[in-house]
C-alpha cells in the first residue's frame, strides 16, 4: 500500500506455504464457481439439480430458496408470494444468520467474480486513483429501490440489477445485459476501487442487514501478534471493518462485528502471523488484554 | 469568557452538522435521481408489447411486474420450452416470462405446469382449468389475405384450435364475387378463446392473417350504462316497454296496406280503417309505462 515494493501476501506464503496462504481464496472460488456450475448443468447438460436462479430456486424438487431482498421488494410493491417462496426465504435468512449475511457476496454472488477480476486488473496495471463515495451509499440505494418499488408498483430494481442480470443471463440468455455488466466492470476498474460491491450494491446492503445478527465471524484470537504488515487491509474488500477489532478501538473485542464483513477469509490467508480465524460472535478468544503496541498507527481507508 | 468557550464549542459542532446535512442532501439527490430513472424506466416497461404474451394465469400487467420474481421456474417447467425471459433490450420488464405465438404457441397442457412452478401469485394458482386461461385474444386481423375470406377452404385456424367450434366458428356468407359460392368466415369468440396462439402459429400465409394480441389490445368494451334490449327482455321474462301499438299507414282513400299482404283496395262504402288516423300524441308514443 505504501510506495514500498511490497507484494501483498508474500510474507504469508513464505511463512505458511502457498496452499495455506491461499486456502480460503481457493475455497471461495470453488464455492462461487461450483454454485454457478450447479445451476448451469441444467440448461447446458440437461442435468436438473436446481431450477430457477438466485432470485428463487428449487433444488432437487425439495429445497426452495428465495432471495429475501426480492421478496421485500415484492411485498412493498403490493404482491405476495406462495407458500414455497415463504419457506425458501425462511431457509435463506436462517442460513445467512449463521454464516454471515454478506457471505452471499463473497461465496455465492457471480458479480463478485467480475468485480474481483476488475480489482485484480486495477492492481495489475497500477491504477491508483479512486473516486470517493461514502460506503453508506449502498443503504441509500437500498432505501431508494424500496421506495421506487412501492411508488411504481413494480420490482423496479430488477430492470437494472447486475446480480440477477448476470446470473439470469448465463442461465436464460444474456442479451444486452452484458453492457450493464461491462459497465460494472469498468466502473470498478477505472472509477472506483471496490466500487460496485463495496459502495453501491443494494443486494449486498440488504444481506449486511442480516449480517448484523449473524453468528459466524472473523475473530482475532492472536491480535497481539500483529506485526503491522497491513496485508489484511490491502486484500480486504471492506477494510474499514478490520480496524476496530484489530486495533482494539474503544476496547472492541477481537471479533469483526461490522455487518459489511463479507466473511471472504482473505485476511486469514494473507496474515503471516495467523491473527485471524473463523469463529462465532460469542467466541471469547484467549485473553489478549494488553493493547496492541502499534495501535496508534492509522489504517488506510 | 463564558460565551467565548461556548462559541468555540458550538462552532465545530455547527459546521459538522452543516457538513452532515450537505452530505445527506448530496446523497439523497444523487441516489434520488437514479431512483427516478429506474422508476420511470420500470413504469415504461409495464405495458406488454403486442407480440408478447404472458403464460397462462398471468395477473394483469400492472400487477404482474410486482408479483413476478423473475426466477424463470415457469420457463423450466414448460414441457414445450416455448417461454422466454425478457432480456434488457426487450420492451417489457426485464426477466419476466413471455412467449411469441407465431414462434411457439402455448400448447395448453392440462396440468398447467408453468402455473404450478410459479413461487408467487404472478401466475394465478387458482387457474386449474387451462380452457379458462386468458393469455390473449385471437383476432382475424387481415380480411384481405385470409384464405377463407378469399373463398378458399383453408380452415386451418379453425381446425387447430384446441377449443374446436367454441373459440373459432365458421360463419357461412355469400361469396358476392362469384355469386354462387359460400365464404366460410372464421369468427373468434372471446368468451372461449384462451389466446394460446395455435391459430396464429398455424396460419399458412406469409404473415399470419389471424393474430393473438394481449387482451387489453384485442378486446373492446361497451360503456357501463349500455343494456342489450334482448338480453334484458329475457332476464325480465317479457318486454320491459309498452307493447307496440298497431302500426297505422297513411294510405290514399280506397287503399289498404297490411303487413305481409301488401296493398289492397277497400270496397267503396266500407269504413276504411285508419284511412286518416289521428296523429299520435306524445303521450301515446311514450306508452303507458311512463
Amino acid at each position: 500500500m505504501n510506495a514500498l515494493p511490497h507484494k501483498v501476501g508474500a510474507e504469508a506464503i513464505a511463512e505458511k506455504g502457498w496452499l495455506a496462504a491461499t486456502k480460503w481464496l481457493i475455497l471461495r472460488r470453488a464455492s462461487q464457481i461450483g454454485i454457478l456450475a450447479t445451476f448451469l448443468v441444467g440448461p447446458w447438460l440437461d442435468l436438473w439439480i436446481v431450477k430457477g436462479n438466485l432470485n428463487y430456486s428449487y433444488t432437487l424438487g425439495v429445497l426452495p430458496l428465495t432471495d429475501p431482498y426480492l421478496l421485500v421488494q415484492m411485498l412493498v410493491a403490493g404482491q405476495s408470494p406462495e407458500q414455497l417462496a415463504w419457506i425458501g426465504v425462511a431457509i435463506v435468512v436462517a442460513f445467512y444468520l449463521v454464516v454471515g449475511g454478506r457471505g452471499f457476496c463473497s461465496w455465492v454472488c457471480p458479480v463478485n467474480l467480475l468485480t474481483d477480476a476488475a480489482h485484480w486488473l486495477r492492481t495489475k496495471i497500477g491504477i491508483k486513483g479512486s473516486a470517493h463515495l461514502s460506503r453508506t451509499t449502498r443503504y441509500w440505494m437500498l432505501g431508494m429501490t424500496l421506495v421506487v418499488a412501492a411508488l411504481s408498483g413494480t420490482i423496479a430494481w430488477e430492470m437494472l440489477n447486475p446480480v440477477s442480470m448476470l446470473h439470469r443471463g448465463l442461465l436464460y440468455g444474456i442479451g444486452f445485459a452484458w453492457a450493464v455488466l461491462l459497465a460494472v466492470f469498468l466502473f470498478d476498474l477505472f472509477v472506483m476501487r471496490h466500487g460496485f460491491c463495496g459502495h453501491l450494491c443494494p443486494v449486498g446492503a440488504f444481506y449486511s442487514l442480516i449480517g448484523r445478527f449473524s453468528v459466524m465471524r472473523v475473530v482475532l484470537p492472536a491480535r497481539a501478534a500483529c506485526n503491522d504488515c497491513m496485508d489484511c487491509f490491502a486484500v480486504c474488500p471492506e477494510p474499514q471493518v478490520i480496524r476496530p477489532a484489530l486495533r482494539s478501538i474503544d476496547g472492541a473485542a477481537p471479533i469483526i462485528m461490522d455487518a459489511n464483513c463479507t466473511n471472504c477469509g482473505r485476511c486469514i490467508d494473507v496474515c503471516s502471523k495467523d491473527v485471524f480465524t473463523f469463529g462465532a460472535r460469542f467466541t471469547v478468544p484467549a485473553p489478549t488484554s494488553s493493547p496492541v503496541s502499534g495501535s496508534v498507527q492509522a489504517a488506510p481507508k | 469568557m463564558n460565551s467565548e468557550t461556548k462559541s468555540t464549542e458550538t462552532k465545530p459542532r455547527g459546521s459538522a452538522r452543516r457538513q452532515f446535512l450537505a452530505d445527506t442532501a448530496r446523497m439523497a439527490c444523487g441516489v434520488g435521481l437514479l431512483g427516478l430513472g429506474v422508476g420511470l424506466y420500470a413504469r415504461n416497461a409495464t405495458a406488454l408489447p403486442p407480440a408478447a404474451l404472458r403464460p397462462p394465469g398471468a395477473l394483469p400487467e400492472s400487477e404482474f411486474s410486482a408479483a413476478c420474481i423473475r426466477c424463470g421456474m415457469c420457463v423450466r417447467d414448460c414441457p414445450f420450452d416455448m417461454l422466454m425471459l425478457a432480456k434488457p433490450e426487450d420492451p417489457m420488464a426485464t426477466g419476466t416470462p413471455y412467449f411469441v405465438a407465431r414462434q411457439a404457441p402455448c400448447e395448453m397442457c392440462e396440468h398447467i405446469p408453468c402455473v404450478k412452478a410459479c413461487p408467487t401469485s404472478a401466475l394465478d394458482h387458482a387457474l386449474t382449468d387451462i380452457t379458462k386461461a386468458k393469455m390473449g385474444l385471437a383476432v382475424l386481423v387481415d380480411h384481405e389475405t385470409c384464405l377463407n375470406f378469399l373463398g378458399l377452404r383453408c380452415d386451418i385456424c379453425y381446425r387447430v384450435c384446441p377449443l374446436l367450434d367454441k373459440a373459432i366458428t365458421l360463419d357461412p356468407q355469400t361469396n358476392t364475387r362469384t355469386g354462387v359460392h359460400t365464404l366460410f368466415i372464421p369468427v373468434v369468440h372471446s368468451d372461449a378463446c384462451t389466446g394460446c396462439g395455435l391459430c396464429e402459429k398455424a396460419c399458412p400465409t406469409e404473415i399470419a392473417a389471424i393474430k393473438v394480441f394481449p387482451l387489453y389490445m384485442a378486446k373492446g368494451a361497451l360503456s357501463a350504462h349500455y343494456r342489450l334490449g334482448w338480453v334484458e327482455k329475457e332476464k325480465a321474462g317479457g318486454s320491459l316497454v309498452a307493447p307496440d301499438g298497431e302500426h297505422q299507414y297513411h294510405m290514399p282513400e280506397g287503399l289498404k296496406y297490411e303487413y305481409g299482404k301488401g296493398l289492397s283496395v277497400v270496397p267503396p262504402g266500407a269504413a276504411a280503417p285508419g284511412a286518416v288516423p289521428p296523429a299520435p300524441t306524445f303521450k301515446a308514443l311514450q306508452g303507458d309505462k311512463l
